[in-house]
């Protein structure tokens, strides 16, 4: 059995390890790049959403290097993509591509119908299975604490790229790291040498949030790189959505104490209800960065995601109310950059020229 | 001699030069063309301006605006490269001071601007739909055998205008041949078209925003007096419509590189119109996303590459 799973960010470095550490072989898919967009596109259908399309380029990517089995999430509410791994069965199946799928969903009537999936992928004794998911657990956040540290040093870099190729070295390194040890020492050099990167001199930076649908966050071939781009246009990135709290708070149900998701006490009253992905976050987080300073917020969604129109239609009231610019972006097939480019060069000039009328 | 500054903004369907003295006012305005060809059309407006206005210039400044802006940056060797959001939100502030709503349409763009206090404070482009744009009048001006110069007087005598459906392009279309085929009359259907690119405006680009007074038109179809008044009467105020509308974004990039205030310019001298420029491009083979690298060279010399998303290119060449 080699197992392969869909591109979203740096989650392939985490489930690489923990089905490793189950005793599987894994297909890593190539790296998420135009070419898997066009597969994907070619065989899902044009009204689907964006994830859906590049999870199935990922998957024809990775049958060429010989994978056979998925393993997909599932979901119950108002998003689609909980419906998708059932359609890239379908589509696959239709274009002959041999997989088998291993869905995980929140389950019906019990508990032991994950359990039983655990179960048939699981090769190895349980201790050493549990050893495995750990670690990959701490390299999520491991890989989490230190995109924040990019995140701070991109606008501050003296030559714009030197964090990012740090943070490339540093992920190639935590892929292949085999305990906790060496996790530690990794993140303890990375972090020396993003320390040592030469700095511009002290410039008010700007501060933009970016809230959206989890996969156009996490995604950079979806979102056309936009956290770097912001970083080499001045501004400083924050966001809510990092792969280690996406766990605790969906895997873990919030046991471990990181800052999570609390939707319910900032949303409302924009919004009172969970509305399916992170529509309700979106807000909630859009609160959030306007109570700590942040000179502005970005929305990402996929073009036609249902709980991110929810969300956008509910941000003018946000915006009014809370005194923060929000400028919601769809992204969909397209790869012409330009267009992007401007409405973020627009939108920093505009939340600049605010700032230094309210300082000046 | 007298120091001027430059403004050029090189858009997908024009590319216009704006030439300002130190006071602001517009010595000369030059409306190209792009035809595909920037580099072309930046070289021949440059000619145009020395025709004018003589080789006895000072250049103190030169802003870039519009979608070819950092292609014309390397190419002259402008001091600013600034968005047309912000170039066209300068432009109108200086043009009808204290103005809280611009409307701008192109030929193939549309964008809405609000500000408040002299600054931006929201915008919306529309990139989607080609019924909220310029190109829309253009072919229904061509179905209807008229030249789009005669499209705003046609408009202003109508009595009733019709009702047009404004979605979508096509459904314009085919909506107009039905009421054409009724038997409407000429003018009518001019207005009830007007009306229909304003709606479609004001629902996909202008939708959730806070049009106030004073609302400034501008970008090539101001010039349309039909369009004027549809959007005078959909939006129940006044629209006005600066000197300079069909070349606010250059205007707004002249004013941008005043502001600024180089010491010294980094313009490369007029003598760029004689010089040899090229474009060229390759596939980069270094992963699968196969980027379109562009190049452009001076004689043999490159002055720029960009289009790779790594930056494996365009860090090689010093911008």
């Amino acid at each position: 059995m080699k197992v392969t799973f869909p591109h979203m960010g740096h989650l392939w470095l985490v489930l690489q390890t923990a089905l490793e550490g189950i005793g599987l072989e894994v297909v890593v898919p190539p790296p998420c790049t135009r070419r898997t967009l066009e597969l994907g596109v070619r065989h899902a259908p044009e009204s689907a959403c964006l994830p859906l399309k590049v999870n199935l380029g990922n998957f024809l990517e990775a049958k060429e290097l010989g994978a056979d089995t998925i393993v997909m999430a599932g979901g119950v509410g108002p998003c689609r993509i909980g419906y998708y791994a059932q359609v890239q069965r379908e589509i696959l199946r239709d274009i002959d591509c041999e997989y088998e799928m291993v869905v995980f969903e929140p389950p019906d009537v019990h508990f032991s119908e994950v359990w039983d999936k655990v179960k048939y992928l699981n090769r190895r004794p349980w201790q050493e299975g549990v050893g495995g998911v750990i670690l990959a657990w701490q390299k999520a956040c491991a890989v989490d604490a230190l995109e924040q540290e990019v995140q701070r040093l991109r606008p501050r870099e003296e030559r714009p790229g030197q964090a990012d190729a740090v943070f490339r070295r540093a992920l190639q390194g935590l892929a292949a790291a085999g305990n906790r040890r060496e996790i530690n020492r990794l993140v303890k050099e990375s972090r020396a040498e993003l320390a040592a990167i030469p700095r511009q001199p002290e410039v008010s930076l700007l501060k933009i949030g970016i809230v959206g649908e989890i996969y156009t966050v996490l995604e950079p071939l979806v979102n056309l790189n936009i956290e770097r781009r912001l970083g080499a246009l001045g501004a400083e990135v924050v966001r809510g959505l990092f792969l280690s709290r996406w766990i605790n708070d969906n895997l873990f149900r919030g046991l471990l104490p990181l800052p999570g998701h609390h939707p319910e006490k900032t949303a409302p009253p924009f919004l009172n209800h969970f509305v399916g992905g992170h529509g309700w976050e979106s807000v909630g987080d859009t609160v959030t960065f306007a109570r700590q300073g942040c000179d502005g917020v970005i929305q990402l969604a996929p073009l036609t995601c249902m709980p991110e129109i929810v969300a956008h239609s509910v941000m003018p009231a946000v915006q009014q109310a809370k005194g923060i610019p929000v400028m919601t972006i769809y992204l969909d097939e397209q790869t012409g950059e330009a267009g992007l480019q401007t409405r973020l060069e627009a939108f920093v000039d505009m939340l600049r020229r605010h700032k230094n009328k309210i300082v000046g | 001699m007298s120091a001027i500054y430059l403004g050029i903004d090189v858009g997908s369907v024009s590319t216009n030069v704006v030439v300002l003295n130190q006071q602001c006012q517009l010595l000369t305005s030059v409306y190209l063309r792009t035809h595909g060809q920037p580099i072309l059309a930046i070289q021949e407006g440059l000619r145009r301006v020395v025709a004018t206005l003589g080789r006895d210039l000072e250049v103190a400044g030169v802003g870039t605006t519009g979608s070819g802006r950092g292609l014309a940056a390397v190419m002259t060797g402008a001091d600013v490269v600034k968005n047309e959001i912000t170039a066209h939100a300068v432009a109108a502030s200086y043009a009808v001071p204290g103005v809280q709503t611009v409307l701008e349409i192109g030929g193939q763009d549309s964008k809405i601007i609000i500000l408040r206090q002299g600054v931006v404070t929201d915008f919306a482009m529309n990139t989607v739909c080609a019924a909220g744009t310029g190109s829309f009048l253009d072919q229904q001006a061509a179905r209807l055998g008229i030249p789009i110069e005669d499209f705003g007087r046609l408009a202003l005598g109508a009595q009733n205008p019709v009702r047009i459906a404004g979605r979508c392009a096509v459904f314009a279309e085919s909506d107009m041949i039905h009421k054409q085929q009724q038997g409407h009359p000429l003018n009518d259907i001019v207005a009830g078209l007007c009306e229909a690119l304003v709606r479609n405006y004001l629902n996909n680009v202008g939708k959730g925003k806070e049009i106030l007074p004073p609302v400034v038109f501008q970008g090539g179809v101001a010039a349309n007096a039909g369009m004027r008044q549809a959007f005078s009467r959909a939006l129940g105020t006044e629209v006005i419509v600066p000197e300079h509308f069909g070349v606010m974004g250059a205007f707004g990039a002249a004013l941008l590189a005043r502001e600024a205030g180089p010491k010294v310019s980094s313009f490369r001298g007029f003598e760029l119109t004689e010089r040899e420029f090229r474009t060229g491009g390759f596939e980069c083979r270094g992963c699968t996303n196969h980027c379109e690298v562009v190049e452009l060279k001076e004689g043999k010399e490159i002055l720029a590459r960009w289009g790779d998303r790594c930056g494996k290119w365009s860090n090689a060449v010093a911008v």
